[in-house]
């Protein structure tokens, strides 16, 4: 088990975000947690990333307890978070904002290696290193948060609504990419309110509803499931 | 025409100093969005390190000559690190217990500066202080225009300060994570950078450059006190302002601003306004332009 979460509970203030869930990621694997607005998705990454503080429960992470380290130093661990709305860095140039991902690299080589992985993935990164990270599309800017996250050398990639905001087609564009990223080797947790999208791409699922994890299974058992239909596919 | 450019001149020195100056209140509102009020007595306490750096170095030389040059650097590196360590403990103790309490964190820096300015007061006593010049005074007369070598040296050396922060700020990684913070703090520990390093090395490279703007303050104006910071800090906080504060090139523009308007000023008033007719200066270019001159990034809306 990669990352194992345990009766995870996040209030903010008075209000309860996550009731106590439980969830795991197994390495190499992609999985995928949907749910509506305001279901606990985003606080859920959150707290394995460490932005928020935890009120009970343990993250796991290669078994280390990721509630005993800073933001920072979880990155250094090797989980790399691509936060909602992009949060890319206006005032840097796309080159910048990659340069700033590897800010805790020494390996030179490594570094050049993965900027060419990146603008082979993205070639529209590349037609734009120079150019400031504001002026991007919703699309190149999701594109470079992503690149972001490999250049932190992350082994666990967490993902929240990439597909946001994306035309069919670049979204089509990026989940190959996030394909070739996990055959590469990345293990993925994605967060996604599409849930059509996430049932196909992700091998299995977690349904979380105000809070609580109501539903669990392979995404093929799941998309069958009337209930998921009823309530995440439209019918 | 000489009277001009000599006024010029004077201006490019006074500026030079301001910009030293408003550079760090600039630099620490970018990363914090913070002023930090003691700035200004931190650029005080900087020229008496200076004056007592030198005279260390003098007592430690004793006989041996030393080139006054040897002394410049070394009690200006001197005052530099001694500023920077009394910052980063204010930060530490006073500031950043304090940081998510916006109106506090506001009031103890001007507390923080009163602090200064007082133990300043008890160590050295009420008296001013004259300031021994460390550079060898020579006037050089250029078309009729007289500039001294101590004009020379207080332009160049901040010249060549500003150009390594510029440097710092645009090509290392540090220099990347500060402009990072200001744009979007939350976001940055998630490139595994540790915020709280590069909050403390921008409070570092403040307290360096005021610590230098004092050094070459005591040399333009060699008679320090405990409250010389007071009115050279506002001056400069609203150097800062004019030019967009926390952005680093504003606070450059904002300095030499200031420089000319108030020898312009001087120049052309009596001397007893010439305050007041900068502030008022400076007043209406805010007027004109709320956000400075170079205006300030809005923080990304999530
Ligand atoms: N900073 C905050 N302060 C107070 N309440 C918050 C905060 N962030 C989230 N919440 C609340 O916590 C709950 C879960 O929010 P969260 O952002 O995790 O939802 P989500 O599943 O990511 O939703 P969406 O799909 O809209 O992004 C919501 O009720 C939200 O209002
Ligand atoms: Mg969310």
């Amino acid at each position: 088990m990669l990352l194992s979460v345990e009766n995870l509970e996040v209030s903010y203030g008075h209000i309860k975000a996550l009731h106590g869930i439980s969830f795991h990621v197994d390495e190499g694997e992609i999985v995928a947690l949907i749910g509506a607005n305001g279901a606990g998705k985003s606080t859920t990454l959150k707290a394995i990333s460490r932005l928020i503080s935890v009120q009970a429960g343990n993250i796991r992470y290669e078994g280390k307890n990721l509630l005993d380290f800073a933001p920072h130093d979880v990155v250094k661990l090797g989980i790399a978070h691509v936060p909602e709305g992009r949060r890319i860095f206006g005032n840097l140039t796309v080159m910048e904002n990659l340069k700033l991902a590897a800010y805790n690299r020494k390996d030179r080589e490594g570094i050049a290696q993965d900027f060419e992985r990146i603008f082979a993935l993205f070639p529209r990164l590349a037609e734009r290193k120079e150019q400031r990270g504001d002026t991007l599309s919703g699309g190149e800017q999701q594109m470079l948060a992503v690149a972001r996250a490999l250049m932190t050398r992350g082994r666990l990639m967490l993902l929240d609504e990439p597909s946001m905001g994306l035309a069919p087609v670049l979204m089509r564009d990026l989940f190959r990419v996030l394909r070739e990223i996990n055959e590469a080797g990345t293990t993925i947790l994605l967060v996604e309110q599409n849930a059509r999208m996430a049932l196909k791409f992700a091998q299995r699922c977690y349904v979380l509803e105000t809070g609580n994890i109501v539903l669990e299974g392979p995404s093929s058992e799941l998309a069958q499931n009337p209930a998921v239909q009823a309530a995440y596919l439209g019918g | 025409m000489t009277y001009i450019l000599q006024q010029l001149i004077n201006a490019v020195q006074l500026g030079s100093i301001y910009a030293l100056i408003a550079l760090g209140y600039s630099m620490v509102y970018g990363v914090l969005r913070f002023i930090n009020f003691a700035h200004g007595d931190i650029f005080m306490v900087g020229a008496f390190l200076s004056y007592f750096a030198a005279v260390l170095i003098k007592r430690l030389a004793g006989a041996t000559a030393i080139p006054t040059a040897l002394i410049f650097v070394g009690s200006m590196l001197l005052a530099m690190l001694g500023t920077a360590l009394i910052t980063l403990s204010i930060e530490r103790i006073a500031y950043r217990p304090l940081r998510r309490y916006r109106l506090s964190v506001v009031i103890t820096a001007l507390g923080m500066g009163v602090f200064l300015e007082h133990m300043t007061l008890v160590i050295v006593g009420p008296w001013r202080i004259s300031f021994h010049p460390l550079i060898t005074e020579t006037v050089y007369k250029v078309v009729g225009v007289s500039i001294s070598t101590t004009q020379l040296v207080i332009i160049f050396v901040s010249i060549l300060l500003m150009l390594i922060l510029e440097f710092i700020v645009r090509q290392t990684k540090q220099g990347m994570a500060m402009r990072a913070i200001s744009y979007d703090r939350e976001a940055v520990p998630l490139m595994g950078v540790n915020v709280d390093h590069i909050i403390t090395l921008t409070f570092a490279i403040a307290s360096c450059l005021a610590a230098a703007g004092g050094l070459l303050y005591a040399h333009a104006y060699p008679i320090i006190e405990p409250y010389m910071g007071i009115m050279v800090g506002w001056k400069a906080f609203i150097s800062a302002v004019v030019g967009g504060i926390g952005v680093i090139r504003g606070a450059m523009l904002g300095g030499y601003i200031l420089g000319f308007v108030e020898i312009a000023a001087g120049a052309i008033f009596p001397s007893r306004m010439r305050d007041l007719i900068s502030f008022v200066v400076l007043m209406i270019v805010l007027l004109a332009k709320p956000t400075g001159i170079f205006g300030l990034p809005l923080r990304q809306k999530v």
